[in-house]
């Protein structure tokens, strides 16, 4: 029993350690979207953190647990003096300029030599371990879950809801649009950090639009009104594709292909018909259930 | 330096080409279709699988890809836009649905065609060169720079001239009004949608000619560097489009002969970036920054 | 007494048509000052520039001896003013004590540690947020309606918890846009009570109204507004009788 436990363990270790990377990569988009900002230069965030972090251990000698502080720490330092003329643009154009400031990190790192541009940095000590990430999930979490609530909280879904009217208030908006953006650069940097140190390696190309539009995504699946949808998206889409390598034999399909396509089905039917995402699942049910039994009774 | 003229013609029309349905569909509905690299990539496809298993003429082949396209856009519509257009953040549930739909139109190809580079069979257009002031020019160029500037001139008409463009324009001004006024308000939606997809598509086609290279990622530069066309010339402005696409097209030229290819990319997006922060409008737009 | 709010030859301008043109007028402390006008005139437009939704093209408006034109709403929010929605602008998906709460964004001060590490001073501190919330929602009558959302009120509903959102922050101004349209004769009563009781507390309130009745019933002073300007300025009887306000105002009735 233990040892079979133990062999699981051993297979999925990896999958296991990115349910947890993506889930902070999934708040970090939760972050200003919680605001109603949708804001995706978190690759760009990650990648600088990642960076940071690597350069740290390896070039500098840091310990760990400082270079994870500085992966912390330097990304949501460069978030302030992007978000400050960034968050006055809205909605779309703020999607697209972020998505440029991303653009622009990563081929910044694909130019620059000393990190071996797209080759990327290799052989980087392994010190994530699994607690940590997991630690800092729950922190996250632990945030998020006292904003909800108190004041803070209540002025982030004030802007999320009617901007303009939330500054009749009183609501320092920008301020708190940047406070946001700025735990959202920190989270990516986090992962970023966690990442770099558990895979042995960063590569600027793993850090390209793709990401940043999985990160949106599992954020959106898992439903991004309530502070733990993320987390269930991000476990649920980084679990698919274990899932899907075992069906696809059966169903004649590619698993790289059928992966694509189940993604991009499991989005679609979310956001059709659960814009809360994948926690509201059960309300709508029972509200379903309930339109169903009053048409029965009225029939 | 004439011949770099001539590339950066060359590439910035099909930029243009791409934007230029990029932006119709923006200008009318404030939503930005990321599914539309997709459709340019899908239409490649299919002009290539006419050509080399139907043994189709290019000329028949291109025509019958674009209404693929067209139709790929009605289909997008339908699918991704129309079920949410009332909610309130219909711009950014339309953004994340279609990117469910490239999703999707990506995994189709990558079933059907596969995850490698495929190409057209040799002789699927002549590769007869021309002498132009001094700089190379192939037929084959000079015909994408024409199909180009001369789609742009008829779509220019269609949205000036005729009843479908004074709706679709009647849309884009305000859905409510141009209700009122007795417009099919989903009918010009989806006609802006058909003529947009058919643009990407036939600019896909092009691309796949021009670099005799198509695969199922092949729309995800183009997707980024559309973006940035459309911002630098003005969000919904079509002759910005244009404009644009031939700038980030000569502009990607120059700088990869001057500072390396390796640059090109890096410094369209930070012109991107610096256009959205300093001048959201645009380069040469005069659309309104819309809010959310 | 010097005023509360003095507005003095204020002008917005949209392209080219001045939606208000020169206009200048003060509120005293503790007075309910009415503005009113044809459709038109400019009221929710002076209620914009001073709440700070809109800039001034010229002139200035001073709260106490602050010029606070320029300013942006929260800043002007922070100086004690206060306002609701001509189209009601709740956060929809928020229960109406939530909305309360959020209009006492001002006047509480938490400590994010304390909040974070869940001491007894934050419960406290929430507690009493809480049910300063459901008392503001008691006085404007509806208590039984504290937790549901504001998307399922009824307009009348609504409006009252527009007004309990401006009161929570304890403004030393109160700009109500309309507050009575849509309600019913016991609700608009209900309404000028408490306006009345708001003034008796030391506030001053800037009612824009359609109302005719309500505005005579209730104000101190009443200004008239047409095109962007001010055409008249006194006591409700004065007002009600002075030739430029019956051929501009009464004489075309809205």
């Amino acid at each position: 029993m233990w040892d079979q436990l133990a062999d699981l363990y051993a297979t999925y270790q990896s999958t296991i350690a990115f349910i947890g990377i993506n889930s902070l990569l999934a708040l970090s988009v939760y972050t200003t979207l919680s605001c109603g900002q949708l804001a995706l230069g978190n690759a760009g965030f990650s990648a600088i953190g990642a960076y940071a972090a690597a350069l740290l251990t390896m070039q500098a000698h840091w310990p760990f647990p400082l270079a994870i502080l500085a992966a912390v720490a330097v990304p949501a330092v460069v978030a302030v003096p992007l978000g400050l003329p960034v968050l006055r643009i809205r909605g779309i154009f703020l999607a697209i300029a972020t998505i440029g400031f991303g653009e622009v990190v990563r081929l910044g790192l694909v130019n620059w030599d000393y990190v071996n541009g797209a080759q990327g940095i290799v052989a980087i000590p392994q010190k994530t371990e699994l607690w940590m990430i997991y630690l800092a999930v729950a922190a996250a979490l632990f945030v998020l879950a006292r904003l909800r609530g108190s004041k803070w909280g209540f002025a982030l879904e004030a802007i999320r809801e009617d901007e303009p009217a939330a500054r009749t208030m009183g609501i320092a908006t920008t301020r708190y649009k940047l406070a946001m953006l700025v735990l959202g650069a920190a989270l990516a940097g986090l992962a970023g950090g966690f990442e770099a140190h558990f895979t042995f390696m960063v590569a600027p190309n793993g850090f390209g639009f793709g990401r940043v539009v999985d990160m949106l995504v599992y954020a959106v699946v898992g439903g991004s009104q309530i502070y733990w949808g993320p987390v269930v998206g991000a476990a649920f889409l980084t679990l698919l594709p274990e899932i899907l390598r075992e069906v696809a034999p059966l169903v004649g399909i590619e698993p790289g292909p059928l992966r694509l396509l189940v993604n991009g089905l499991v989005l679609l039917a979310v956001i059709l018909f659960l814009p809360n995402g994948m926690v509201s699942l059960p309300r709508r049910i029972a509200e379903w259930r309930a339109a169903r039994v009053a048409a029965r009774s009225a029939a | 330096m004439g011949q770099q003229v001539v590339n950066g013609l060359f590439l910035g029309s099909i930029y243009a080409l791409f934007a230029l349905g990029y932006t119709l569909v923006f200008g009318v509905l404030d939503i930005l279709n990321l599914a539309h690299a997709a459709v340019f990539m899908l239409a490649s496809f299919v002009a290539l699988t006419l050509v080399g298993r139907f043994h189709l003429h290019i000329l028949l082949a291109m025509p019958l890809a674009v209404l693929f396209a067209g139709f790929l856009g009605l289909l997008l519509e339908r699918v991704a836009f129309r079920p949410l257009r009332a909610r309130a953040d219909s711009n950014i549930s339309g953004l994340i649905s279609s990117l469910a739909m490239a999703t999707v139109f990506e995994a189709v190809a990558l079933e059907v065609w596969g995850p490698n580079i495929s190409r057209f069979p040799f002789g699927t257009v002549p590769e007869t060169q021309l002498d132009l002031l001094g700089a190379v020019v192939s037929r084959l160029q000079l015909t994408i720079v024409a199909v180009a500037v001369l789609l742009f001139l008829v779509l220019t008409w269609l949205v000036k001239a005729t009843r479908l463009g004074r709706e679709v324009r009647a849309v884009a001004e305000s859905p409510r009004a141009a209700r009122i006024l007795g417009v099919d308000v989903n009918r010009a939606i989806a006609a802006a949608f058909f003529i947009s997809s058919a643009l990407g598509g036939a600019a896909g086609v092009l691309f796949g000619l021009a670099f005799n290279s198509i695969s199922p990622d092949m729309g995800r530069s183009v997707e980024l560097k559309g973006l940035a066309v459309i911002i630098l010339g003005g969000m919904g402005s079509m002759p910005g489009a244009v404009l644009a696409g031939f700038a980030l097209g000569l502009t990607e030229v120059f700088v990869t002969a001057y500072l390396g290819a390796s640059w090109r990319d890096a410094v369209s997006f930070t012109g991107l970036f610096l256009i959205l922060v300093l001048r959201p409008r645009g380069l040469f737009g005069a659309a309104a920054l819309r809010e959310a | 007494m010097s005023p509360l709010l003095a507005l003095d030859r204020v002008e917005r301008a949209f392209g080219g048509v001045r939606a208000v043109d020169g206009a200048g007028f003060a509120v005293a402390p503790g007075q309910v000052h009415g503005l009113i006008g044809p459709n038109g005139a400019g009221k929710t437009t002076v209620i914009n520039l001073i709440s700070g939704l809109l800039a001034p093209t010229a002139g200035s408006i001073q709260l106490g001896d602050r010029p606070i034109h320029g300013l942006p709403p929260w800043q002007v929010a922070a100086l004690g003013v206060a306002r609701t929605f001509q189209n009601i602008r709740l956060f929809p998906d928020l229960s109406a004590r939530d909305n309360v709460l959020v209009g006492q964004h001002l006047r509480r001060t938490p400590s994010l540690a304390a909040r974070m590490l869940m001491l007894p001073s934050a419960r406290t501190e929430e507690r009493e947020a809480r049910e300063r919330a459901e008392a503001l929602l008691t006085r404007v009558g509806l208590s039984e309606r504290v937790h549901e959302h504001a998307r399922h009120l009824s307009y009348g509903e609504q409006r009252r918890v527009e007004i309990a959102r401006a009161l929570a922050s304890a403004p030393r101004l109160l700009l109500l846009d309309e507050p009575t349209a849509g309600m019913n004769p016991v609700e608009v009563q209900a309404v000028a009570q408490l306006i009345r009781r708001v003034a008796a507390e030391g506030q001053s309130v800037l009612l824009v109204e359609h109302n005719v009745r309500l505005v005579m019933d209730v104000c101190d002073t009443i200004t008239v507004l047409c095109f962007g300007k001010v055409i008249a300025e006194g006591a409700p009887r004065t007002v009600a009788e002075d030739p430029a306000v019956i051929a501009a105002y009464l004489g075309n009735p809205k």
